[in-house]
């Protein structure tokens, strides 16, 4: 569904990717981990058209994508939801909603949100509250939501669970499988949280400066003694740290 | 009076009266430098020349005046209501007193002038409402005898004050509007008043216009002039050189106003914020300085002259009409009355901007306008969503354009008279400081602001001199107290179910 071949990005001079490969098929929940500054923000971003890579190839279900602009890059069936949610903060949550329904059609618009509101009913009760008075978590779920209502094929979610309470973790986790098995969308997730990500995920890739280190399936990654060691045990309490600093 | 200052209201800090003095003396310190270059001097014309007059007591007067005042404040903000209360009461009674006694003429009018405190009129009336202020907020406070937090108390208030006048304005607007219908036919609505009214709706309509580009849309448009100048010469030129009416005209010069606003665009809507202002700044005076150097069109600074005045309906608003014309007041069997056509201007104005005003109230709630607003809150965000930013910033600004080309023939039919010197970037800044100070998307909040930018200047002519250091200093008193707009607040454009069904 997504082939992205030997991708390289800048941001300025500095490099950011080195030629990455990621092929995500249909259907599929990929997750890719990495520590700060790996360059998986990047990747998503790329694949949107914004930064633009600068070598490689991105294709959308055969179709080159990598020239694209972003809102044309959208309007095949890529919704992103992205890193630091970034919702309209002084729209309602209701808006914010319509918004992403922008590139649908408008007959499906009732039905796509009563979808979202069965999938994050908080969102329901706080639809006419404005955006930017939702907590980190409900702001997290109206950009998933708001990411949904442009009915995707394809789900880029940039780090769901940043600065959010563990409980509301495992949450937003369970809607994401289940926004891939009952509703059928494939999703590339980036997560620092790589524990929850690769229990979640059928593939994972490991990233570091701008490299693809490593793949496999979720479960293979989990047992790999090296991931163990770098992104699980000692490191699950690094990102703990992080997180709290992002938050 | 000193028990009651020894009696501090409960659960106050200590007062030290020391530091009270200190701080107004410093404020009349303030007063007293300012003063020596805007009061205590007066140049005037005598015959034969200028001649400066002194004016010491106006001096003492606004020094005395002020370390008072500043004193009652430092007063209330130590929770001691009581004495500023009946002090500023006794004061206001006696100016607003000394006031009346002035206005009614008499015998008593010399020793009231010698009693006020300064010379000029407005001044004074002007003195008594800050000290009427000064007396309401210490007499609430007493009674209340509660803390008001200087700053923090007023923005409240003002805050719960604007979301009222959002919340009723259900009934507000139906009032206003039925207010500015009528309002021709009051008895107080002369031909000056009227004229007033016209000029101050015409920068609603401009305003309103301005509002889609920046207040929608989020783009900070200092050349709003440009438009409002291709609107009115367009109309100009089109009915001196080729004798079309003002009603056809009317979209043509529309037409052109947002041919001029998308070209624009395209070039300069990859800037963002500072820069777009730049840019936008410069357009303006683009446009002025072709109007002003392209004398074989727009004949140059000499202007356009002899503009046709628009009819109603084919029915000029004239004495003796020419032959085989029938003129309003013969068709409708009245007599002659100048008024009529300043009344029927000020319903074309009026309509005008109500179209505009509705027209943006429908738009905000259509995808084009909610991708405006969704451009305005994150670019970035907008586009990952699927809107396409050149042509939605584009659309924003052909549309805003328009409108303000609307209002520029407008502007031509009324002077009957342009020349390049009506649209200066003065003109684009009071526009722009409208919808700021309105608070910005606000469609009230624009007449609020037209009403004191516009209206009060003019009425308070009297001030002379000192009515743009009064402009300036509302100015910087609303940015100080609603730094967002007098009415800054965001009505959602949709609901799933009616307003107050669900919890706030």
């Amino acid at each position: 569904m997504l082939e992205v071949t030997g991708v390289e990005t800048f941001y300025g001079n500095i490099q950011a990717l080195r030629g990455v490969d990621v092929s995500i098929q249909q259907g599929e929940i990929v997750t890719l981990i990495g520590a700060n500054g790996a360059g998986k923000s990047t990747l998503l971003m790329t694949i949107c058209g914004n930064p633009r890579a600068a070598s490689g190839r991105i294709a959308f279900e055969e179709r080159d994508i990598t020239t694209l602009p972003t809102y044309e890059i959208v309007r095949l069936g890529i919704a992103q939801s992205p890193e630091g949610r970034r919702i309209f903060p002084r729209m309602t949550v209701l808006e914010n909603l319509q918004i992403g329904a922008t590139i649908a059609e408008e007959t499906y618009y009732e039905e796509d949100v009563q979808r979202v509101f069965k999938l994050f009913p908080l969102l329901c009760e706080r639809q006419h509250q404005r955006g930017g008075t939702l907590s980190g978590g409900e702001q997290q779920m109206l950009a998933i939501g708001r990411a949904l209502m442009s009915r995707p094929k394809l789900l880029l979610l940039d780090e769901p669970s940043l600065g959010l309470a563990p409980r509301l973790v495992a949450q937003i986790f369970e809607v994401i499988k289940e926004i891939n098995e009952s509703e059928g969308v494939t999703i590339f997730l980036v997560e620092q949280n790589a524990y929850h990500a690769l229990r979640l995920a059928h593939r994972a890739y490991v990233m570091a400066n701008g490299n693809i280190l490593l793949t496999g399936t979720g479960q293979e990654l989990l047992e790999n003694d090296e991931i163990r060691a770098a992104y699980l045990e000692g490191g699950a309490r690094k990102t703990d740290v992080g997180q709290s600093g992002n938050a | 009076m000193t028990d009651i200052i020894a009696r501090p209201l409960a659960g106050t800090r200590p007062f030290r009266l020391q530091g009270a003095l200190k701080e107004a003396g410093l404020a009349a310190f303030v007063m007293f430098a300012l003063s020596l270059a805007l009061i205590a001097v007066r140049v005037e014309d005598v015959p034969g020349g200028l001649a400066i007059r002194w004016r010491p007591f106006d001096v003492i007067a606004a020094v005395v005046l002020v370390f008072l005042g500043r004193l009652g404040l430092a007063f209330l903000r130590n929770n001691r209501p009581a004495p500023v209360a009946l002090a500023s009461g006794l004061f206001s009674a006696v100016m607003a007193l000394l006031l009346i006694v002035f206005v009614s003429g008499g015998g008593g009018v010399s020793w009231a002038q010698s009693l006020l405190p300064f010379s000029g009129f407005v001044v004074n009336v002007l003195v008594l409402i800050i000290s009427l202020v000064l007396t309401l907020r210490a007499g609430l406070m007493w009674r209340r005898g509660e803390r008001a937090d200087a700053g923090t108390g007023v923005g409240d208030t003002m805050d719960r004050l604007a979301a009222s006048v959002q919340g009723v304005a259900v009934y507000v607007i139906p009032v206003l509007l039925v207010a500015a219908i009528i309002f021709p036919f009051l008895p107080f609505a002369d031909r000056r008043i009227l004229d007033i009214a016209i000029l101050v709706v015409t920068y609603v309509m401009l305003g309103w216009g301005l509002n889609i580009v920046v207040g929608l849309a989020g783009l900070l448009d200092l050349g709003y002039v440009a438009f409002y100048a291709v609107g009115a010469y367009a109309y100009a030129l089109l009915a001196t050189e080729m004798g079309i009416g003002f009603w056809l005209c009317l979209p043509f010069a529309g037409a052109m106003a947002a041919l001029a606003g998308v070209l624009l665009g395209f070039p300069v809507l990859r800037l963002r914020g500072d820069y777009l202002a730049i840019v936008t700044l410069g357009f303006g005076e683009m446009i002025r300085i072709i109007l002003l150097n392209w004398y074989e069109v727009t004949n140059g600074p000499d202007g356009i002259s002899g503009i046709p005045r628009p009819t109603f309906f084919g029915l000029p608003f004239v004495r003796s009409p020419p032959e085989g014309v029938e003129s309003f007041h013969s068709f409708f069997g009245l007599t002659y009355a100048p008024v009529d056509r300043i009344i029927f201007l000020y319903y074309v104005i009026l309509a005008m901007a109500l179209i505009t005003n509705q027209f943006t109230l429908r738009i905000r709630k259509l995808p084009v306008g909610r991708a405006w607003e969704a451009l305005r809150e994150d670019e970035t965000a907008s586009r990952s969503l699927g809107i396409n930013p050149r042509n939605t910033k584009l659309t924003a600004f052909g549309i805003g354009a328009m409108f303000g080309g609307f209002a520029g023939s407008f502007f031509a039919t009324r002077q009957g008279f342009i020349s390049p010197e009506s649209f200066t970037f003065i003109e684009s800044a009071v526009i722009l400081a409208i919808v700021v100070l309105g608070g910005m998307g606000s469609q009230i909040g624009v007449v609020l602001a037209a009403v004191l930018l516009i209206g009060l200047p003019e009425m308070f002519r009297e001030l002379q001199e000192f009515r743009m250091l009064a402009f300036g200093a509302a100015m910087v008193l609303i940015m100080i107290w609603r730094p967002r707009g007098l009415l800054a607040h965001r009505e959602p454009t949709i609901r799933l179910f009616e307003k107050g069904a669900g919890k706030r």
